[in-house]
C-alpha cells in the first residue's frame, strides 16, 4: 500500500513537472510577444527622451497616432493575420479545395482563423491611447469622440484591404512572399508617425496610392486640431470611411482577378 | 579546417538557392531604412548629437543595421532549426555524425552570413551610402576594425541562438524560450533604435550585454564611438562574449546530449 502511495506520487509530480514545463514556455511566450508588441513604442520613448518633439508633434501627439494606427492593425491582425500563411496553401495547392466549394473564395480564406490570441496588441494599444489622452489637451466635442473609434474601425479596414490586395500577389511569385511584408509591417510602421517627416514621394505614395495616411494621420489631424504640414484639405480628415470603403472594393476587385489566373500546383 | 571550409559553402549555397527569397528581404530592409531615415532626420531637427551621434552617424546606423540584421539573424530559421530537430528527434543524426554538432552549425552559419552580407548588407549600405550623406571612415584601418567587429558579431549571434536552441532539450516546448530571446535580442541588440540613444546609465550598461555586441559593436567600431572611447577594448569584449558563449553552448549540448530521449526509435 504504501509502495503504491509511493509510486502514485511520483505520477503525479511528473505530470505536474511536464505540465509546469508547458507553462514555463507559455509563461516565456507571453512575455516575449509583450515585448515584440511594445518594441515601436520604444522606439518612440527613446526619441522623446532625447528631443521634445518630432516634427512638430509632441509625445502624446504621437502617441495618439501610435494607438490608432497600432489598434487598428491589431483588429485586422486578428481577423486575417493568418493570411500570412497562404502562399503556403498555393504552394501545397490546396486552395483547390477552396475554389470546388460554393462559398466565395475570399470569405472561405478570410474565415479561417480569428486569432483572439492576438488581442495582446490591441489591448497595449489602447493602453498607449489612454496614456495619450492623458497628456494632451483635447478640445473634446461629440464629433471627436466619435471620430476615434470610427477612424480605427477604418484603419482596420484600410489595412485589411492592403493586406488582401496584397496578398494576391502568392499567386504569381511564391518564394518572394517576404516582399509583402515591407508593406504590411511598414505600413503600419509609417502610420504610427506623423507624416511630414518623411519624403514628398513617401507622402504621395501614402494619401494617394496605398491609403495609409486615412488610418491613422488624417483622423488625428481632426482630434488633436492640428494643421496639415503637407496643406491639404482640411475635408481629407473626415474622408476616411470613404477610403476604406473604397479601399475594400478595389481589394475585392484585385482578389477576384487574381484568382481568375490561378494554376493549380496540382495538390 | 577543410571539412569546415566545406560546410561553410554548403551555408551559402542553402541560400543563395532562393535569389528571390533575397530580393524580398532586401527590398523589405531598404523600405525600413527608409522609414528610420526620415524619422532620425526629424529627429535631429532638434538635437545635433546624440549619445556621440551626429546626423551622418545617425544615417550610416540606419543602413548599417538594416543591412546587417540578416547577417547577424536578427529573425530567421535559426532561432529554433536545431530546437526543431531536437524536438523530432532528427538530431539523434546529428549526433552520430563524426563531427561536433556546435563546430558544424557554427561553420555552416558562418557560410550564411558570408551570403547575406554579399547579398543583403553591402547592397543595403551601398544603397543608403548614394542617397543619403552618412559617415564614410576615411582610414583604411578602421574598415579592417569593422570587418572584424562583424565577424565577431557573427559568432556571438550564433553563440546567443545555439542557446536557445538548446532549451528544448529540457522543454518540450521551445516556442517560450525561442519567442522571448527573439524578442529580447532585438530591442537590446540596438536593431531598433540604436543604443546610444538610451538615457543616462543604461545606455552604458545595455553596450556590456552580448546582445550589444550582435549589432550595436560594430556599428560603434564603424562610426569611431567605441565604448569607452576604445575600439580594442570593443573588440576584447565581443571576442570574450564569443568566447563565453561557445563554452556554455559546449558545455550545454554536453548535458543535453546526455539527457537526451529519443522517442519511438
Amino acid at each position: 500500500m504504501r509502495a503504491l502511495a509511493a509510486i502514485y506520487v511520483r505520477l503525479v509530480g511528473a505530470r505536474v513537472r511536464s505540465q509546469l514545463e508547458y507553462r514555463l514556455s507559455t509563461a516565456l511566450q507571453l512575455v516575449g510577444v509583450g515585448i515584440l508588441t511594445a518594441t515601436d513604442f520604444v522606439a518612440i520613448a527613446v526619441i522623446f527622451a532625447n528631443v521634445p518633439e518630432l516634427g512638430e508633434w509632441s509625445l502624446g501627439e504621437v502617441a495618439f497616432l501610435y494607438a490608432l494606427a497600432t489598434i487598428s492593425f491589431a483588429l485586422t491582425d486578428i481577423a486575417i493575420g493568418h493570411l500570412d500563411l497562404f502562399p503556403q496553401m498555393i504552394r501545397e495547392g490546396t486552395f483547390d479545395q477552396i475554389l470546388v466549394r460554393p462559398l466565395p473564395s475570399l470569405l472561405q480564406v478570410v474565415a479561417a482563423d480569428f486569432a483572439l490570441r492576438r488581442l495582446g496588441k490591441a489591448l497595449q494599444g489602447l493602453a498607449v491611447l489612454a496614456f495619450a489622452l492623458t497628456i494632451v489637451d483635447v478640445d473634446w466635442t461629440v464629433g471627436r469622440a466619435l471620430a476615434i473609434p470610427l477612424a480605427i474601425a477604418a484603419g482596420a479596414v484600410i489595412y485589411g484591404a492592403v493586406w488582401i490586395a496584397l496578398a494576391t500577389v502568392a499567386f504569381w511569385i511564391v518564394d518572394a512572399i517576404e516582399l509583402v511584408n515591407a508593406f504590411t509591417y511598414g505600413g503600419s510602421f509609417l502610420s504610427q508617425y506623423p507624416l511630414g517627416i518623411f519624403a514628398r514621394w513617401l507622402r504621395g505614395l501614402v494619401v494617394f496610392v496605398v491609403p495609409l495616411a486615412f488610418v491613422a494621420y488624417f483622423p488625428a489631424l481632426y482630434v488633436l486640431d492640428k494643421d496639415d504640414e503637407l496643406g491639404l484639405p482640411r475635408a481629407l480628415s473626415f474622408a476616411s470611411p470613404f477610403v476604406a470603403t473604397l479601399a475594400a472594393l478595389a481589394a475585392g476587385a484585385v482578389w477576384r482577378n487574381a484568382v481568375r489566373h490561378y494554376r493549380s500546383a496540382g495538390g | 579546417m577543410r571539412l569546415d571550409w566545406e560546410l561553410a559553402r554548403r551555408g551559402y549555397r542553402r541560400y543563395a538557392a532562393y535569389p528571390g527569397a533575397t530580393w524580398a528581404g532586401l527590398f523589405t530592409n531598404v523600405v525600413f531604412g527608409f522609414l528610420i531615415a526620415y524619422i532620425l532626420l526629424a529627429v535631429y531637427e532638434h538635437a545635433d548629437v546624440i549619445g556621440g551621434y551626429d546626423v551622418r552617424d545617425a544615417i550610416a546606423y540606419v543602413w548599417l543595421s538594416q543591412g546587417l540584421m540578416s547577417v547577424v539573424g536578427i529573425f530567421g530559421a535559426g532561432w529554433y532549426e536545431l530546437a526543431r530537430r531536437v524536438q523530432t528527434g532528427d538530431v539523434a543524426t546529428d549526433l552520430q555524425r563524426p563531427l561536433h554538432v556546435q563546430r558544424a552549425e557554427l561553420a555552416y552559419d558562418v557560410g550564411r552570413a558570408g551570403y547575406q552580407v554579399l547579398w543583403r548588407a553591402l547592397p543595403q549600405f551601398a544603397l543608403g551610402a548614394l542617397l543619403f550623406e552618412i559617415t564614410i571612415p576615411g582610414e583604411p584601418g578602421r574598415w579592417l576594425l569593422f570587418a572584424a567587429s562583424v565577424a565577431l558579431a557573427v559568432i556571438v549571434a550564433f553563440g546567443i541562438r545555439f542557446l536557445v536552441n538548446l532549451c528544448s532539450f529540457w522543454l518540450l516546448d521551445y516556442r517560450g524560450p525561442v519567442v522571448l530571446a527573439i524578442a529580447l535580442n532585438l530591442v537590446l541588440s540596438g536593431a531598433i533604435m540604436p543604443l546610444v540613444f538610451f538615457p543616462g546609465a543604461l545606455d552604458t550598461v545595455l553596450r556590456l550585454t552580448p546582445f550589444a555586441a550582435v549589432l550595436q559593436a560594430p556599428i560603434d567600431v564603424y562610426v569611431g564611438t567605441p565604448l569607452g572611447g576604445s575600439t580594442a577594448a570593443v573588440l576584447a569584449l565581443q571576442a570574450s562574449w564569443a568566447l563565453a558563449l561557445y563554452a556554455a553552448g559546449r558545455l550545454l549540448l554536453a548535458a543535453g546530449t546526455r539527457k537526451l530521449v529519443i522517442q519511438g526509435g
